[in-house]
């Protein structure tokens, strides 16, 4: 089942290179996913093992590497964010004016890529998809990109090459702490021994801080966040939906899956380091959000301020903390796909998204102005969305956990400031959308046409996701409950 | 049909309204307007029922989230508070939706009109239903976003959505306040359920000082909401939506909000001594600061908008002084004539063109003789003129001052004074004398579907206070003001109306000029210059920071390539295999380092 995730974008995509007509094939393998994922959501026995659907084949087995995939709750929800981002960003990709068997097989390798990280549960196959998804990435933006596209490109690939070595230096200092016996690249295996105390780093902490930053220039944590903002305003479409809505949650699983299993005192360690980066996240890179005069850069910006709130449900440590941030991560990449595609058919019609050039266009486009406002008020946590119910879910757990020894300039500070930034957020996001969709409109855009009726259904899946969701968080928190118990140690009501 | 699903049926009502409306009616207005009504009758109805049926005796609810730690039902309280806001608010609902009908007839988006009316219907039950805060909350930031849909209803305006977003933001930082007062709360009590809550409040290690700092902050949602000192500013810009948006704004929802939210955590103020110190502060310097700022305004709507904040400023005040009975007989009374007020100037602006200004009208009494004469009812109820409904609520709000200091007493008598000094210049000035304007002269009554609902709303504004009316629905224990209560209620009303009309009578402009009353004490001014100077100056900092520093420093250290830019140039297809070098060189390296060991 989860081969058929990981393979069919490929299958596609390689057909498509062949001369297959592109854009069919990739709706049709994005489609497949889709249904795919959600037979898998229902399939999937919560009383049963964490991992099903496994699948095991050895590559080289001297070289211990074994293509091995497997799915807990954690995985199913990330695959299934990855199968509908996949199928909106395919769907709404306008009509690629070169090279566009190319550009679909990219957008079809980046599903594949992220598919096969989330199903994997080899570290090796775990960490080798994620550099699959990220080539296409660098290719989207430097080829099909506008604006500044070569130096975005340039500085996403520089700086995501850079995360991705930390990474590896990472991983690699996780393998030698293993007893040299019992080495495995099997998560499942690791974090037996992690639960039994076999793994004894000489160095734990070092460990961890090179899986922090490597993980967390991936998400694009303060202060290495300064590739995003760029990167999403030049790159296409689709492209900003896939690397913002899912790829980016790539290091947040990496986290959640291996670094807080398997290294749970040194994640205790670097708590408060991580509190301080985050709080950074939300209201150093909020303020910045304020400031920001055009739509992408806005969007860009907002998407990099959410990830504190994930930072912050994963620093709690504790269960509804970490229930909060896998949901968010959920929410958050449907909710940040939508602004995207939105802002994507705004500025086709414009061919601008600076603030003061636009104004009232929910006039001539109301379905955009109405999906916009939606979207916005989603990505801002408004109740009735899944947003909302993970931000509890952080805000309770964060409140709820302390760093001993600083009961008040820990977890209840940051929590604070966290609420805080939710004025923030609303104070960016409502003024983008007066200035984009409301006030005066300018004559010039009072022809603009609305959303093509084909084309809305994307958007509606991922809102309507999103509602559903935020009207019944426990359907989805359900198939948390393993992995968070895995990544969670620390149970404490002060 | 089970009982129990009564609140149900009340809830869902006007959310199925918004889905029906937003899925299919939306190319008919007629419908949709039609849809609309019906759920909020239905709503009405179902309430009715409710308040008819004794107390259940358990509560149904659904969970909406389920830990160990946290556990959030979606449940309903019925009890005697929650039966009269039911009421209220389904009932004064119900006549704005149908005055709506006529009052936004031709509007083109009157399909989205009514989908955010029974938005806002579903949003305010559902606070009026909630048994527990993270309910409350969810509820209560729905109330927020329909209002910001229903202000910035005109949003091809400029005006209309600025409006929308300072209410909605100014109501988010009253929100922080709540939000980190249930977490508060939640972390003491471990629970989030308004009954459990109260149970443990005895028995729980809760410290003194922390219990006041969680009723305060709880206490900010009210302030937000119910626009208090100092959050009061957004509440008359909100005047920017279409004006039975207002009256459902100002009478019967979202601003009693706050005021119904402290009656239901009543215990929690009762506990805690300095919280009430505070929020009776808060109260008083509202209703009189916005009384004050009242006299001088020209605009219909913000006047009301003013005598709105001041009247809210006396329920507030009477809560911190633990007068739970008057507070709710206030908002009561206030719920029907206010309504009254907002609709009765809602027909003198469709009567007048979409005029606003008092100053342009003048003579309209003869021109509009029923919106005059419901007008009339409403002003009177307003300013306390003995015999009308807001006469007995305003006493039980005065002894409630009474209560407190001589001061708080002497600012509430202050209070009713003006109130009745600037409603009694509205009236003089817009009803009688001599039409000012030529759209004066040409004035008329509004068509008979808002004509009907002034009626209505004309007989409870009247009548709300009589002991045989308002027993059934605030229980007041038989509480009596004492006689010298009534007597400078009395002058208060009878000096200020006079002075009004020996001042106002035949005047063609306002004869006092006071800048800094006019002028709403330059909250506005001074909100502004300090955005500008904190929040808009940090931001544009971290801006600039972000992008020279930080990104400086990143691409100095990206260094060599990005200087020279020559590679920036040659981005081709062709360098594919650069990158796929790059990463497979990196997973070699992974093996390698594997296999080696």
């Amino acid at each position: 089942m989860l081969n058929i995730l990981i393979l069919c974008p490929i299958v596609a995509a390689i057909l498509a290179l062949l001369g297959a007509p592109a854009r069919p094939a990739a709706l049709l393998a994005s489609l497949i996913n889709l249904v795919v994922a959600l037979l898998a959501l229902f399939q999937y026995d919560k009383t049963g093992p964490a991992f099903q659907f496994v699948s095991e084949f050895g590559i080289l087995p001297e070289w211990r590497l074994t293509y091995l995939v497997g799915a807990d709750g954690l995985s199913l929800l990330m695959l299934l964010l990855t199968a509908i981002v996949t199928f909106a960003a395919v769907w709404v990709t306008p009509a690629v004016a070169r090279l566009e068997k190319q550009f679909y097989a990219c957008l079809l390798f980046i599903s594949a890529g992220a598919m096969g990280a989330f199903a994997s549960v080899d570290l090796f196959f775990f960490y080798a998809f994620h550099e699959l998804a990220l080539i296409p990435t660098f290719l989207l933006i430097g080829i099909w990109g506008s604006g500044d596209r070569q130096s975005a490109a340039w500085k996403i690939t520089i700086y995501l090459a850079l995360g991705s070595f930390i990474l590896l230096l990472g991983l690699i200092g996780l393998y030698q702490s293993v007893p040299v016996a019992a080495r495995t690249f099997d998560i499942r295996a690791l974090q037996e021994l992690a639960a039994a105390g076999k793994i004894h780093p000489a160095s734990a902490n070092g460990v961890y801080l090179l899986l922090l930053i490597g993980f967390g220039i991936l998400i694009s944590l303060f202060p290495f966040h300064t590739w995003a903002p760029k990167a999403y305003a030049s790159a296409p479409t689709p492209a900003a939906m896939l690397h913002a809505g899912v790829l980016k949650k790539f290091g947040l699983y990496g986290l959640l899956r291996v670094a807080l299993p398997l290294l749970p005192d040194a994640a205790r360690h670097w708590t408060h380091l991580l509190i301080i980066l985050l709080i950074g996240n939300i209201i150093y890179i909020g303020l910045v959000t304020i400031s920001q005069k055009r739509l992408d850069m806005m969007l860009g910006y907002s998407s990099v301020m959410h990830m504190g709130y994930i930072f912050l449900g994963i620093a709690s440590l504790n269960t509804l903390g970490l229930n909060g941030a896998a949901l968010l991560m959920f929410a958050h990449g449907l909710s940040i796909a939508a602004l995207f595609a939105i802002a994507g058919q705004v500025g086709r019609r414009t061919e601008t998204l600076a603030f003061e050039d636009l104004g009232g266009l929910a006039k001539p486009m109301p379905f955009l102005g109405f999906a916009f406002g939606l979207a916005a008020f989603a990505s801002i946590g408004l109740p009735g969305f899944a947003n909302f119910a993970s931000e509890i879910l952080v805000f309770f757990g964060a409140f709820q956990s302390h760093v001993a020894g600083s009961p008040f300039f820990g977890f209840r500070l940051a929590t604070v400031l966290a609420l805080w930034g939710v004025v923030i957020s609303a104070v960016y996001m409502l003024r983008a959308y007066k200035a984009v969709f409301m006030g005066e409109l300018p004559g010039r855009w009072s022809a603009l046409p609305d959303l093509k009726f084909s084309l809305r259904l994307p958007i509606v899946l991922l809102l309507a996701t999103l509602l559903f969701a935020g009207f019944c968080p426990r359907v989805f928190l359900a198939f948390l409950a393993p992995s968070v118990k895995a990544a969670s140690f620390r149970e404490t009501l002060s | 049909m089970d009982e129990s699903s009564l609140p149900w049926i009340i809830l869902l009502a006007p959310l199925v309204s918004v889905a029906v409306i937003v899925f299919l009616t939306q190319g008919s207005r007629t419908i949709s307007a039609g849809v609309s009504i019906l759920a909020v009758l239905v709503s009405f109805v179902a309430s009715c029922l409710v308040f008819h049926a004794p107390d259940p005796a358990g509560v149904n609810q659904i969970t909406w989230l389920d830990f160990p730690a946290l556990h959030v039902p979606i449940g309903v309280t019925i009890d005697q508070l929650s039966k009269t806001m039911l009421i209220v608010v389904t009932g004064i609902g119900a006549l704005i939706h149908i005055y709506s009908a006529g009052y936004m007839k031709g509007d083109d988006g009157e399909s989205r009109y009514f989908a955010g009316l029974s938005l806002f219907m579903f949003s305010m039950l559902g606070i009026v239903l909630a048994n527990n805060f993270v309910m409350m909350f969810i509820f209560w930031e729905l109330v927020g976003v329909s209002s910001y849909v229903l202000i910035g209803h005109w949003f091809f305006r400029d005006a209309p959505p600025a409006a929308a977003n300072k209410a909605f933001i100014t109501n988010r930082i009253g929100d922080f306040g709540f939000m980190l007062g249930i977490l508060m709360l939640w972390l003491a009590t471990k629970s989030v359920v308004f009954t459990e809550i109260e149970k443990s409040l005895g028995v729980s290690k809760f410290e003194n000082l922390n219990l006041t700092a969680a009723t305060l902050l709880i206490f900010c949602g009210t302030i937000g909401k119910s626009a208090q000192f100092p959050l009061h500013v957004w509440l008359p810009d909100a005047m920017e939506g279409p004006t039975p948006v207002s009256a459902l704004i100002h009478a019967a929802t979202m601003v009693a909000a706050g005021v119904y939210m402290l009656a239901r955590v009543f215990f929690l103020v009762q506990a805690s001594p300095d919280a009430q110190w505070v929020i009776a502060f808060i109260g008083t310097i509202t209703s009189l600061m916005a009384a004050s700022m009242a006299i001088q305004q020209n605009d219909i709507k913000r006047i009301l908008a003013y005598s709105t904040l001041s009247q809210l400023g006396y329920m507030v005040m009477a809560i911190g002084m633990l007068s739970k009975e008057a507070a709710m007989f206030h908002l009561f009374t206030h719920a029907f004539f206010k309504a009254l007020l907002f609709l009765g100037a809602g027909a003198v602006i469709y009567g007048m063109h979409h005029e606003q200004d008092i100053w342009k009208m003048g003579g309209l009494g003869k021109k509009m003789p029923l919106t005059c004469a419901t007008f009339a009812v409403g002003t009177l109820a307003l300013i306390g003129c003995p015999g009308f409904s807001g006469h007995f609520s305003k006493e039980m709000i005065l002894a409630a001052a009474l209560s407190g200091s001589k001061w708080t007493f002497a600012a509430a008598l202050a209070t009713a004074f003006l109130t009745s000094f600037y409603m009694v210049r509205l009236f003089v000035v817009v009803f009688l004398g001599e039409p000012k304007t030529d759209a004066a002269k040409h004035g008329h009554d509004a068509p008979p579907v808002m004509a009907l609902p002034l009626v209505i709303l004309a007989i409870p504004s009247f009548l709300a206070g009589y002991g045989f009316f308002i027993s059934h629905f605030v229980p007041l224990h038989g509480t009596e003001a004492p006689g010298f209560v009534s007597l400078f209620a009395f002058l208060a009303f009878a000096s200020g109306a006079v002075m009004a009309v020996l001042l106002y009578r035949g005047k063609k402009e306002d004869p006092i000029h006071i800048g800094l009353l006019a002028n709403k004490y330059y909250f506005d001014e001074i909100y502004a210059a300090l955005i500008r100077w904190t929040q808009e100056l940090l931001a544009r900092q971290c801006g600039r920071f972000d992008r020279w520093v930080l990104d400086g420093l990143v691409r100095l250290l990206s260094g060599g390539t990005y200087a020279a830019g020559f590679a920036l140039r040659s981005f081709q297809v062709g360098n594919l295999q650069a990158y796929a070098f790059l990463f497979g060189a990196g997973i070699v390296a992974f093996l390698w380092y594997v296999v080696s060991k």
